[in-house]
Order: C-alpha cells, then sequence, then structure tokens
C-alpha cells in the first residue's frame, strides 16, 4: 500500500517539477544579458569575436525553443550539462554541496524539534510564570528577528569576544592530521555555530506550537481516563499526550523545508558553509542556468521526497493517517 | 668595551643582516573565488591573484612601471621596434619537473592572442613567434608596439606549459581546475566554496624562494565575517578593498592589522560617471562642464569614500608614466554649473526642473559606486536635473544594458591597467564604438584627431614623443568630457603586521609572492 501511495505521490509531483524547470529555463533567458555578458564584464571588456564565441560554444546564439528541447532531452537523460562559468559538469558540482547542506539543515531541524518540543511540553507541563514567560520571549525573539542578524551576533559573542567556535568555513583547511574522529569533531566544532543560528528560528516556533497543542490535549478526556487509571504522570505526557501533540509539529516540519532551505542560504552565506544555498547565489549572480536549474531541479525533488516522508511519519504517529 | 661597543654599531646599523627573510610558515588570504585558475583565458583580478602565484611570466614591473626579469633573464628590441629577442632563465622548470622553453613561450602567447579578453588590444601586430633555441623567443611584429613590454606580466601573459594545455580545448581541459605553472607556487588542493591550497614549488628558479610554505585562500562570502576573521587572524591577507571602507579603517587601528594602498597604480582604477552622447541634453558640452562642476571631487574622495580616492583629473591616474595634470579643471561650483546650464538653454520650468536623466545604477560596490551615485543626484537636483535612479538587480543585466546604450548617465569604475592601449582604446577609440560588447566605448565618443593619436601612440617607440601623444589625447578628452573621472579609486590592502616582503611593484598583490615572509611565523 504506501509503496503504490509513494509512487502516486512522485508521479503527481512530474508536472510540478518539469514547470519549475521550464519557468527557470525561460525566466533566466529573458532576463537582459547572459554569461557572456558576465564573463567580459568582470573582464573589463573584450572583443565581439570573443563574445560570439562564448554564445556558440553554449548554443546561446539558437531560438530559445531549441535550446529548451536540447536540455529537456539531457535531464531526461539524466545529464544536467555543463556549468557555463566553472565548465564543470553539473550533477558533480551540485551533489559536493549537497552533504554540507543535509548536515546543516539536518542538525538544525534536529535541534529545533527536539528543544522546540522541549520546551513547549515543559511550558505546558509545568507552567510556572518564569518558564512561560522565558520560553514565549526566547520564542518571539528567535521567530522575530532576521536570521543573517541572529548569525553575525553569534559570530561576533562566539568566534570573535569569546573564540570558542570558528568564524568561518566546515572544516580546518588541510584536515586535522588526527584520525577520521579528529576530523569529525573538527567538523562538528565549526557546525555549532551555523545550526544553532538556523536551528533557532524554528525551535522558538515549534516550542510555541507544542506548547499549545499540549495544552490542548492534556485537557482532552482520554488524557482524564489516563490520571483515572492511576497512570505515572511522565508516562501521560510523554507518551500519550506528546503522541497527538507531535502532529502539527510534524506537519510544520514537512511544509517548512522549502523555507528551511532558503534559511540556510543565509546561513551559508554569513557563515562560509559550502553548502547549496551559496551555490545558488552564485548560479543566479553568473547567469549560469545549467547550474541554476539542476541545483532548482535536485532541491524541488528532494523536497517531495521529503513531504512524501512527513505524510509516512503521519502514519507512524497516528494510525488514522495511515494512507488505504 | 671599545670592541664590543663597535660590534654592537655594526650589529644595529645592519637590521637587514639580522632580518634574513624566515622560510616556513602558511599564509591565509581571503579573496573572491574564482571560476578558473587558467588565467590565460580569463582577465581580471582574480586573474591575477591567484594565476600569478601559479603560472610565471616573462616580466615583472617595477615600482616605476618599468619591466625587470622574470622569466625573461633578458630582451633586445631592434632597432625598427618590430622585433622583440627575450633570453630565458636556464634552470625553470614548471612543476611537473619540465623545463620551461621557448615552445612553452610561443604556445603561451598564441593562446593569450586568441582566448584572453584583452589578446587581440595586446597582441594585435604578432606577426610570427620564433624559437631560434630552447632558450630564445623572438616575437615578431607588422609594426612597433611598445606596450608589449607591458603587457608580458603574470597577470595577462601566463606562461603555460604546452605538453599539458595543448591537446583539445584549452577551456575544458581539466588542467584548468588542477593548474600546472611555473611560479613560485604549486596548486594542491580546491574545494568549491571553501579554499584554495598552494604550496611552495621546491624548484623554483629563483633560489631560496618563494619563503612561505603554503598559501590558504579561504572564501568567505559575507564582509561581516570577513572582518571579524581578520581581526581574529584567522586570516592574515584581503587584497582590493575586499571589506568595507568603513571597516578597513575600523581594522586598521588594530594592533596586529596594517594597511597599505601601494600596489594598485599599474591596475589604475578610476571612478567615473559615463554620459551617453546620444542623449538631446548630454550631447550639449555646456550640460557635460554643468555636471562636472556640480561635483565636490574632494568632498566624495574624504568623506565618502573616507580616503580611499584621490579626485581625478582625467583619464589616467596619477602615477601612470603617460599622465598628464596640464589639462582643464573643473572646479566645484554650482553657481557656474548652473551658469552653464542657463547657457545651454534649458531653462527651469515650472517645477524648478530643466529635465531629466536616466541613472543606470550598478548594485556592486556599493562604498565606491552607490554613494556616490546618490550625492551626485542630490547634486544634479540643485541644478535643476532631476536624475531617476535605475537600479540593475544584477551585474549581468547592469553589463547589458549599459553596453546596448541604454542609459543616460552611469556610475563605475575602469582600470588603466598599465599600459594605455588597453585603458584608454577600448573606452575612446571611435572604431571601438561597438553596441551590445561590454565595457566598449559606450559614451558614443568620437573624436577624429583622438583616433589619430591613440593609433599614432600604439606605435611610437620614443617614450618622450609617446608620452606627448597621450598628453595632447588627455587635453583634448577632458576638454570634450564624455566621462568626468571622479576618484582613482586607493584599494586597501590589509594585512597582518608580522608579515614583510610584500610585493613593492606597480601591480602589488597581481604579482607573484615569493618574497613574501613571516617575521614571526604564527602558530
Amino acid at each position: 500500500v504506501a509503496v503504490t501511495y509513494v509512487g502516486r505521490r512522485v508521479l503527481g509531483a512530474m508536472p510540478l517539477i518539469l514547470a519549475i524547470v521550464v519557468g527557470t529555463f525561460v525566466l533566466v533567458h529573458i532576463a537582459p544579458g547572459d554569461v557572456a555578458m558576465m564573463l567580459a564584464g568582470e573582464a573589463g571588456g573584450t572583443s565581439e569575436e570573443i563574445l560570439k564565441s562564448i554564445r556558440v560554444e553554449y548554443g546561446l546564439d539558437r531560438p530559445l525553443a531549441e535550446q529548451l528541447t536540447m536540455y529537456l532531452g539531457k535531464v531526461l537523460r539524466g545529464d544536467l550539462g555543463f556549468s557555463h562559468s566553472y565548465r564543470r559538469p553539473v550533477m558533480e558540482m551540485v551533489l559536493e554541496r549537497v552533504p554540507p547542506t543535509l548536515l546543516l539543515i539536518g542538525s538544525a531541524l534536529v535541534l529545533a524539534i527536539v528543544g522546540g518540543t522541549a520546551l513547549g511540553i515543559l511550558a505546558a507541563w509545568r507552567p510556572s510564570s518564569l518558564l512561560l514567560n522565558a520560553v514565549s520571549l526566547l520564542s518571539v525573539f528567535g521567530y522575530a528577528t532576521p536570521i543573517f542578524w541572529t548569525g553575525i551576533m553569534m559570530l561576533l559573542l562566539f568566534s570573535v569576544h569569546v573564540p570558542l567556535f570558528p568564524s568561518h568555513g566546515m572544516a580546518t583547511v588541510g584536515g586535522t592530521s588526527g584520525g577520521w574522529w579528529a576530523d569529525a569533531v573538527d567538523i562538528a566544532h565549526h557546525l555549532v555555530l551555523p545550526a544553532v543560528t538556523l536551528g533557532f528560528v524554528y525551535m522558538a516556533l515549534y516550542s510555541r506550537l507544542t506548547h499549545a497543542t499540549m495544552l490542548q490535549v492534556l485537557r482532552l478526556d482520554y488524557i482524564r481516563t489516563a490520571y483515572a487509571k492511576g497512570l505515572a504522570e511522565r508516562s501521560i505526557v510523554l507518551k500519550h499526550a506528546l503522541r497527538n501533540a507531535l502532529l502539527p509539529v510534524v506537519t510544520m516540519a514537512g511544509v517548512q523545508i522549502g523555507q528551511v532551505l532558503a534559511g540556510a542560504v543565509l546561513v551559508e552565506t554569513v557563515f562560509g558553509w559550502p553548502g547549496m544555498g551559496r551555490l545558488v547565489l552564485d548560479a543566479i549572480l553568473r547567469r549560469d542556468s545549467p547550474l541554476l536549474i539542476g541545483i532548482l531541479l535536485l532541491s524541488s525533488i528532494g523536497v517531495v521526497l521529503v513531504n512524501v516522508v512527513t505524510d509516512l511519519l503521519y502514519g507512524a504517529l497516528d494510525p488514522r493517517m495511515r494512507p488505504v | 668595551v671599545i670592541a664590543v661597543f663597535w660590534a654592537w654599531l655594526i650589529a644595529s646599523a645592519s637590521p637587514a643582516a639580522a632580518q634574513a627573510p624566515t622560510r616556513g610558515g602558511t599564509l591565509k588570504v581571503n579573496y573572491l573565488e574564482p571560476v578558473t585558475l587558467n588565467s590565460a583565458v580569463v582577465s581580471g583580478t582574480t586573474a591575477g591573484v591567484y594565476g600569478a602565484q601559479l603560472f610565471a611570466g616573462l616580466v615583472q614591473l617595477d615600482e616605476r612601471f618599468n619591466p625587470k626579469p622574470y622569466l625573461a633573464e633578458r630582451w633586445d628590441i631592434s632597432a625598427d621596434g618590430r622585433a622583440y629577442t627575450f633570453h630565458l632563465v636556464k634552470d625553470a622548470t614548471f612543476h611537473d619537473g619540465k623545463p620551461v622553453t621557448a615552445a612553452d613561450v610561443k604556445f603561451s602567447i598564441e593562446t593569450s592572442k586568441a582566448l584572453h579578453p584583452f589578446g587581440l588590444a595586446m597582441f594585435r601586430y604578432l606577426e610570427a613567434i620564433d624559437a631560434p633555441n630552447p632558450h630564445t623567443v623572438v616575437i615578431r611584429l607588422s609594426k612597433p608596439y611598445p606596450a608589449l613590454m607591458r603587457t608580458l606580466v603574470p597577470l595577462l601573459v601566463p606562461i603555460l606549459p604546452k605538453h599539458v594545455y595543448e591537446e583539445g580545448d584549452i577551456k575544458k581541459n581539466p588542467a584548468s581546475r588542477k593548474p600546472v605553472g611555473s611560479g613560485p607556487f604549486k596548486f594542491v588542493d580546491w574545494q568549491q566554496g571553501q579554499f584554495i591550497v598552494f604550496e611552495r614549488y621546491e624548484n623554483f628558479f629563483r633560489k631560496g624562494r618563494p619563503y612561505l610554505d603554503r598559501i590558504v585562500y579561504e572564501f568567505i562570502p559575507d564582509p561581516a565575517t570577513r572582518v571579524a576573521a581578520m581581526e581574529t587572524d584567522r586570516i592574515h591577507l584581503i587584497p582590493f578593498s575586499y571589506v568595507p571602507f568603513v571597516d578597513a579603517r575600523r581594522l586598521e587601528k588594530r594592533p596586529n592589522v596594517g594597511l597599505s594602498t601601494k600596489g594598485y597604480e599599474g591596475y589604475g582604477s578610476i571612478n567615473q560617471v559615463f554620459m551617453n552622447l546620444r542623449n538631446p541634453y548630454l550631447k550639449e558640452l555646456k550640460v557635460r562642464q554643468a555636471i562636472a562642476h556640480a561635483l565636490n571631487k574632494d568632498f566624495i574622495a574624504k568623506e565618502l569614500l573616507i580616503g580611499f580616492g584621490k579626485p581625478a583629473t582625467g583619464p589616467l591616474v596619477s602615477p601612470n608614466p603617460f599622465y598628464s595634470a596640464q589639462v582643464a579643471r573643473y572646479d566645484y561650483s554650482l553657481e557656474k554649473a548652473n551658469q552653464l546650464l542657463d547657457e545651454a538653454g534649458f531653462r527651469r520650468g515650472a517645477d524648478g526642473i530643466r529635465f531629466k536623466l536616466n541613472h543606470e545604477l550598478l548594485a556592486a560596490f556599493p562604498d565606491i559606486i552607490k554613494t556616490v551615485a546618490e550625492y551626485m543626484k542630490e547634486q544634479l537636483r540643485t541644478l535643476g536635473i532631476d536624475v531617476v535612479m535605475r537600479a540593475s538587480p544584477d551585474f549581468a543585466t547592469y553589463v547589458s544594458r549599459v553596453s546596448n546604450w541604454e542609459f543616460d548617465i552611469t556610475t563605475d569604475f575602469l582600470s588603466n591597467y598599465p599600459d594605455p592601449v588597453i585603458g584608454l582604446d577600448r573606452t575612446y577609440l571611435s572604431s571601438n564604438i561597438k553596441k551590445g560588447v561590454a565595457y566598449s566605448n559606450v559614451t558614443g565618443y568620437s573624436n577624429s584627431e583622438v583616433d589619430r593619436l591613440l593609433a599614432e601612440a600604439q606605435s611610437e617607440q620614443n617614450f618622450d614623443k609617446r608620452k606627448r601623444l597621450y598628453h595632447r589625447v588627455q587635453e583634448i578628452l577632458v576638454a570634450d568630457l564624455p566621462i568626468v573621472w571622479i576618484n582613482e579609486i586607493q584599494f586597501a590592502t590589509l594585512y597582518h603586521k608580522d608579515l614583510a616582503g610584500l610585493p613593492t611593484g606597480v601591480l602589488g598583490l597581481l604579482d607573484p609572492l615569493d618574497g613574501v615572509y613571516w617575521t614571526k611565523i604564527p602558530r
């Protein structure tokens, strides 16, 4: 059942992905200027001959429809083409940027979900005014501050004034010469500030969400029944109530994965984290359409997959939601 | 006692002997990430900052723009100025161990001519390149071309190993990402979006050099992070004002950071206002003069560029050997400017406005471009010229609009490069009015006298005569005023104070860093 469900969802996403590819292709090509202009501009001038040779090399001299069909044909064969500015295979370039982004987004989300729900539960379960105020202050602050500002503040605090963490990059250049464990610790060390910066916003959101639903759920009849049966409070809150209270958090996390990707662009820029977000920006500024479309194509596939996983997770949490 | 005192005197009088360059240490540099490391096919600052470390050139330029030996240990120029004979150093090798020969030089120049953005400008009169023996190269020209000596630098004509790059399409050659050159440093690693690592080439032909073990280039896209990294010694060198001016002034006050504006003379950038002479108002000389009088260059240099600029008088920067100060001056005077506009016949309307101009705004380099553009808008408003700003969302859009003449005025900075044949010809020759070509003669300026003088100067061998020709060109250009030259940009190099031996030539950090060393190696 689950397999056909996944298949249906993936097939259903195909037209959307096609629209993304065609839309981006057309948008990039109708904007004034192209990659030849970009290269010539960076060089501070050039000759007509060189401009023309770049356009011929990339097929930019042909009609748009022809360029588009050629590109789509290649994509269907699994070939994302060559980056115009870096002259490297797009697939290779994107794939080397996927792990850092996944690591960043993954850590940020884990931090946000675990931290956020924990705070939310705590605030609902032991509603002392101090705790409540602290949680709501934190969440308003976290949700209202622009992410790049949080990033720069983190940097100034924990990298410049109290130099606990590195200011930029993903690893010490040249490795740590201490084996894979030391390298992993090194990456984790570099990861702390970006992951906390990105996770903070969502942690704020999830704590509010968990808090609100927990308050609702804890008032429901089945919780009263559980108390009446004489179950331990800890087990009631963490098993019976939390399971239902988690549903909105999972929904939000699934829906927001695209937004988290967008937030990652900013965080990656502030901390010099070598992920996909920075590559997107670079591709846009350089009018590198194969690279840009390649990234958007792969990330939209990623978002579709995450949504499918969310749906399946939903079923695991709540049997009523299982696909039939 | 006297002997001891004497010995002490000698020791303290010769600090050079006491401080022989130390070998070792890693230099961490922060600059823009390049798209390729093959500097033979690209131009601009990234070509030099990275390429000049990997690839040697035939010559380097000294503090006075004069060529000095590099791969070529000496050279002779024939009396008719059409044959340049270069004698190469005998023991130069590429990083793969193969010797640098005349065939490699020939291959490199041919590649440059075909693929470098300035290839045609540099080698327009190239007839043939002979290699009578492995250590002698003769460049034959159809006409004398004295600019040649100032273009054969690592920045513009890097010497490539023929055996590595000759097969197939050089732009797609994987060796462009893992280059093999004969410069002081060899390529080790490039992790895109993160860093590039070079290390000392042990067999570099300048014996004992380079001093540094490694150069690591780390890429930090956010300026605030860049500043933080420099502040905490995680980065040791930032060239080309790659941090905002305000931050450079702040960093300069820190005990570990030095700031220098030397070494940008050969690049020679001028912040300038381009005026589209096809516009019915701007085609009037008096209107252009009025705009020139309305801009207070001292104020811009001191207040807007916080000292990182110097008032420009014309199209060449003042350290350039062909620079002339004997040109018309447009002193700051709003009164004069208003009077000129009245004389031109453009009266103020009921709303106080004479006419409207469209300012195409480049989104990059906000420190240099945006502040000046905003100031200019206010100044011109007081003259009754309503300036409408149109911001280009990105560089490609900007270049495309300007090179297709879709602007009235625009502010940008352009570089002289070491010889005026690159810096002046592209902007002022009427034959380079080419729609759709980036940084061509976009104003549409056309003066047959200037065309003739520039053509003559290209082939004038006598330095003084050539200088007089360019002086005359500057005089005419400043009188005709197709462009208002605002400031010579004084780019800043931020460096760690324990570093010594930074390049002193006019190309500065676009030169090899083989003389750089740590006086105290950081741990």
